[in-house]
């Protein structure tokens, strides 16, 4: 049986959380009532003209410098044309030949080393209205007794990314694009939430044989709507490609949905002659040519970007992998971490506490005083597990004070636990038989016991060196 | 007792004066032309539209019904717009309005301004106040022929390939078309928009300069105006230092009549005999491709901004079963002959496989239509030629052969190409109709043309009233 | 380059014209006539030479970040052929988007 590779080239699309939409001054936001948020220049009534939103463009910029991307010294908006009741114009303004990013690459670390995701480009175009598709027996799109359009979100600013093929495998794919979206997050561009549509990404799949190297027929994968059906989604067209070759088939390009709930992927209808794009320049637009003096700002506004910061995390604090890349899933997460760990804490048990016990609290890191934290996770060999854990619980309030939990130390005199010792082991002299039979695995029960009368706040290595002593 | 105030000789000018001396009310001077248009409207139709007392005070004015007015129908001469009124001014209503001009109403065109005659209108075509059978030139024949019959004192027009400069020269009339990027086309129901501009059709030079220092500036929703040098009112009388070119090319195409040649030649010998410095000049392939050019840019621009008019969110809709043959019944049914052919041009010249050859290509050739002129102006201030190869055709002439038709924007195309401004004024009769000398210069020289303008509208002598009318 | 019959209903379909026997007749027959004459362009070599896609010189023109008011519904509506609720209303699209 032949050895298949996928081949996965990513398609990502970002709204901007800008204040405007791109072309029109209506407030950029859809939490509200339908068509509340429109203008005649949205609704392309007629004689209206774009007019572009500076702030969109300079963040389309910062993120191709962050994906270092060449900046064009000339970019010109196109219109695409394609017929749908939420494209008001009959065409979307949007970047074809000439887009702002070109040609970047994406440095992914990951546990066996760095990879390196090509970018096509980066450019910037406007958003669809939205088309709510009414009645119908499943309320779906065939079948629907009509359609109902809001253009809130028509016109609003959206990034559209295209990597190159050079991912090879889901797993890959989502990293990449939980990276993507960590970076996209901390430059201050879009939540990037893909619950909210904040974020949508397609996936361009074709599979070969090991050795081979031309691409074969890739199809295009949409409608997945978190990274984990993302995943799935090219698991199983990746199947259905090589179960397809290998039948003696052919893998035909078209487009497909991915389909949840049955774990497969469907061909999408679409009409025929939508292909037909239309591209020339918009003639309502005048280039751009993003200035060197602008591009010298924007570099040099940009932050230390996720990617980097893994490796730094690993390098600086001696981490293992996993940790830098869970500590950096969040940048206050990693900034809490850091001045944790600046502060004289084990490097590695501040990441364990904070990786876990931390993060199942829930507290915003980005309030949480450090030096406090850091003299809690300190001190937390000598503390009761109860008290350690109501302090991380408690460690975003205002007032928050290691103090307070340090004060309740351990109980690490012998003299004072023996008497309760003896007691246990004298309430149980069968476990006591059975362990001085060799059953030593029962150390613990006997440890967890006195825990349970000492409620957590007796010190473990005492307990343990008793007990071994007693049983000896 | 009331003064009689004549429309069909009062200029803007002279209206602003009477009113600024209050020797005139601004309702006794929208009673006069409520009177004129009461009288001569249903022979030329030239409006669409009347407006009753808008509440300004100022000179009266007539807007080109593809230029959005709150709360006024705005059909651009088709059917899909029958009905439409829009919610917003467009910019040059907004300025004219700031400017305290009253709106008499909205003229006729040609369907989106897609013409040379104003046959193309929906809703009839207008007539020639020189001579009814005949056609006042379009796309903007409605304005010309309002300002020519007296029916206001001056009016807004919008030019693409000609649809000022061809109906003013038909009709005897001064248009501008401007400086492309000079007048915000924000509110214009969009035609071709590296093409489209705006500009006034006036009975003299001087009130040209008038209406296009309150139209013309930098406006914030159209982000390809720019700022203009401050505009000049022409007032001396001849033209020394200026020196005047004479484009080979554009002289002497084929099709030029001869009464038309005739009238031309005299007014170039009258700009030598008021001091101008007149040489030949070549255009080699401006007026030969300009036109080639021309009718593959703006149909290919003109199929994408008609495709809005899908039936959704405002004017004509015809209902179907499905989405997309709701639309394309709605086009089918509210689009004319005209608007339809050019959608078809345009989509197949942009159409896969085809755009290099068409769409691409004629943006190369406006490059070199660029450059050519740009080579002229290293010697010229001004270049010359007519307006229109022809005076004004009958009625149905023209009708059945869309390339005939074509060929009246021949001489105004080229400039319009290279985003030049060219004005046109009356300069004699030929066969007893106007014919139009065209004024071309280099961008923002509108004070240039408006000062040879003056000059030459001086030394000419045209009588702008319409023998029959006299 | 010919224009044929299923050229003019190609790109009625691309153009959303649902055309007339009639119209399609004629159009066939315009459409090869304008096109001979506009072709004309390509007897040129150009090339060397840019293409104009706008008449002025001029780039980066940008507006700053900042909203204004939308419509009332009342404009927003004004001239819809169908309304539903606050939502434009049109017959079923029966297809997903490209
Ligand atoms: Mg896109
Ligand atoms: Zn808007």
């Amino acid at each position: 049986m032949a050895e298949w590779e996928p081949v996965v080239g990513l398609e990502i699309h970002v709204q901007l959380k800008t204040r405007t939409k791109m072309f029109c001054r209506c407030a950029n936001s859809f939490a509200t009532e339908p068509n509340t948020q429109t203008y005649p220049v949205c609704l392309a009534f007629p004689g209206t003209l774009p007019t572009p939103n500076e702030t969109a463009v300079e963040w389309t910029l910062k993120l191709g410098l962050a994906l270092g991307c060449e900046i064009a010294a000339r970019a010109l908006f196109h219109r695409k044309h394609y017929p749908y009741p939420d494209l008001p114009k009959g065409y979307q303004i949007s970047q074809y030949d000439e887009p702002l990013c070109l040609d970047g690459r994406f440095t992914l670390p990951g546990p066996d080393g760095d990879s390196e995701v090509g970018i096509v480009r980066a450019h910037l175009e406007e958003d669809a209205a939205k088309t709510i598709h009414v009645g119908g027996a499943t309320g779906r799109i065939v079948g629907a007794a009509h359609s109902n359009i809001d253009f809130n979100r028509g016109g609003t600013p959206l990034v559209e990314i295209v990597t190159r093929p050079d991912i090879r495998s889901a797993d890959q794919a989502k990293r990449f694009l939980q990276l993507l979206r960590q970076t996209i997050v901390e430059l201050g561009l879009s939540d990037a939430e893909m619950e909210k549509g904040q974020l949508r990404a397609d996936a361009n799949v074709s599979v070969r044989e090991a050795g081979e190297t031309v691409y074969r027929t890739r199809t295009e994968l949409k409608n997945m709507n978190s990274f984990n059906h993302i995943a799935r989604g090219i698991d199983a067209e990746v199947r259905r490609q090589i179960a397809t070759w290998e039948a003696g088939g052919e893998v035909v390009q078209e487009t497909l949905d991915y389909e949840v709930k049955s774990d497969t992927v469907t061909p999408r209808r679409r009409k025929e002659e939508a292909d037909d794009y239309r591209y020339f320049p918009e003639p309502d637009l005048v280039p751009l040519e993003p200035a060197a003096e602008l591009l010298e700002r924007l570099k040099a506004e940009l932050p230390e970007l996720p990617g980097a910061r893994i490796r730094r995390f690993e390098r600086e604090y001696a981490l293992p992998f996993y940790d830098a890349e869970v500590l950096n899933g969040s940048a206050a997460l990693a900034a809490l971490y850091e001045r944790v760990a600046l502060d004289g804490v084990d490097a590695k048990a501040a990441s364990n506490v904070l990786m876990n016990d931390f993060v199942a609290t829930g507290v915003d890191p980005a309030v949480v005083n450090a030096q406090e934290l850091a003299k809690v996770i300190g001190a937390r060999a000598t503390i009761p597990r109860a008290t350690f854990a109501k302090a991380l619980a408690e460690s975003g309030d205002p007032e928050f004070k290691a103090d307070a939990y340090l004060g309740e130390a351990l109980v690490a005199d012998a003299s004072e636990l023996e008497p309760l010792v003896d007691r246990i082991l004298a309430d149980n002299p069968g476990q006591v038989a059975a362990y001085k039979g060799g059953k030593e695995g029962l150390l613990g029960y006997f440890v967890g016991q006195v825990m349970k009368e000492t409620e957590g706040k007796a010190d473990p290595k005492v307990v343990n060196d008793l007990l071994r002593e007693k049983l000896g | 007792m009331p003064r009689v105030i004549d429309t069909l000789r009062l200029t803007a000018e002279e209206a602003r004066g009477l009113l600024d001396r209050r020797e005139v009310s601004a309702a006794e001077l929208r009673a006069a032309y409520r009177e004129a248009i009461d009288a001569r409207n249903d022979e030329l139709h030239c409006f669409l539209t009347l407006v009753d007392d808008d509440g300004n005070e100022g000179v009266p004015i007539a807007l080109k019904d593809v230029i959005s007015t709150k709360g006024i129908e705005t059909t651009a001469g088709s059917e899909i717009l029958k009905g439409y009124v829009p919610v917003f001014d467009s910019t040059v209503a907004a300025r004219c309005k700031a400017a305290g001009l009253q709106l008499l109403g909205k003229t006729n065109t040609d369907e989106f301004a897609m013409g040379s005659s104003t046959e193309n209108s929906a809703f009839g075509p207008s007539r020639n106040p020189w001579d009814p059978t005949r056609v006042p030139g379009g796309s903007g024949g409605g304005s010309a022929a309002a300002v020519s019959a007296g029916l206001t004192p001056w009016a807004l027009g919008s030019d693409t390939g000609g649809s000022i400069k061809q109906p003013s020269s038909l009709c005897g009339n001064v248009g501008l078309r401007p400086t492309y990027g000079t007048v915000s086309r924000y509110g214009i129901v969009a035609f071709a928009s590296s093409l489209d501009q705006v500009g006034p059709v006036t009975k003299t030079v001087r009130d040209n300069a008038l209406l296009y220092g309150i139209i013309s500036g930098r406006d914030e929703c159209d982000s390809t105006t720019v700022d203009v040098p401050a505009v000049e009112l022409p007032d001396a009388e001849d033209l020394k230092g200026l020196r005047v070119g004479v484009p080979k090319e554009l002289n002497e195409a084929e099709g030029i009549e001869p009464g038309v040649a005739d009238a031309v030649r005299r007014a170039i010998g009258l700009c030598s005999e008021l001091g101008a410095d007149v040489g030949e000049c070549e255009l080699p392939r401006s007026v030969e491709y300009g036109l080639p050019c021309y009718y593959l840019i703006a149909p290919a621009e003109a199929s994408s901004n008609l495709a809005r008019y899908d039936g959704v969110r405002y004017a004509l809709r015809r209902e179907a079963d499905g989405y997309y043959e709701m639309v394309s019944r709605t086009r089918d049914a509210g689009f004319g002959d005209e608007p339809k052919r050019r959608i078809m041009l345009g989509t197949y010249a942009l159409s896969a496989g085809y755009y290099e050859a068409y769409y691409g290509q004629a943006q190369k050739v406006r490059t070199v239509i660029s450059r050519e002129f740009a080579a002229a102006f290293e010697h010229f201030d001004v270049l010359v030629s007519p307006t229109s190869p022809t005076v004004a055709f009958k009625l149905g002439e023209k009708t059945e052969n869309p390339l005939a038709m074509y060929l009246a924007d021949v001489l105004t195309i080229p400039p319009n190409m290279a985003g030049l401004p060219g004005l046109s004024i009356p300069s004699g009769l030929s066969e007893g109709l106007p014919v139009g000398l065209q004024l071309i210069g280099p961008q923002f020289s509108e004070n240039t043309l408006f000062r040879a303008g003056h000059a030459l509208e001086r030394a000419i002598g045209f009588d702008p009233v319409p023998e029959r009318l006299r | 380059m010919a224009i044929t019959r299923d050229d003019v209903l190609h790109v009625a379909a691309l153009a959303r014209l649902e055309l007339t026997e009639d119209e399609i007749a004629r159009l066939e027959v315009q459409l090869n006539d304008i096109l001979a004459a506009v072709g004309k362009v390509s007897e040129l070599d150009l090339s060397d030479v840019p293409p104009t896609s706008h008449p002025l010189a001029v780039v980066n023109v940008f507006r700053p970040d900042e909203p204004r008011p939308s419509l009332p519904l009342e404009d927003v509506f004004a001239n819809a052929p169908e309304r539903d609720g606050d939502h434009f209303r049109v017959p079923p699209t029966g297809e997903t988007a490209a």
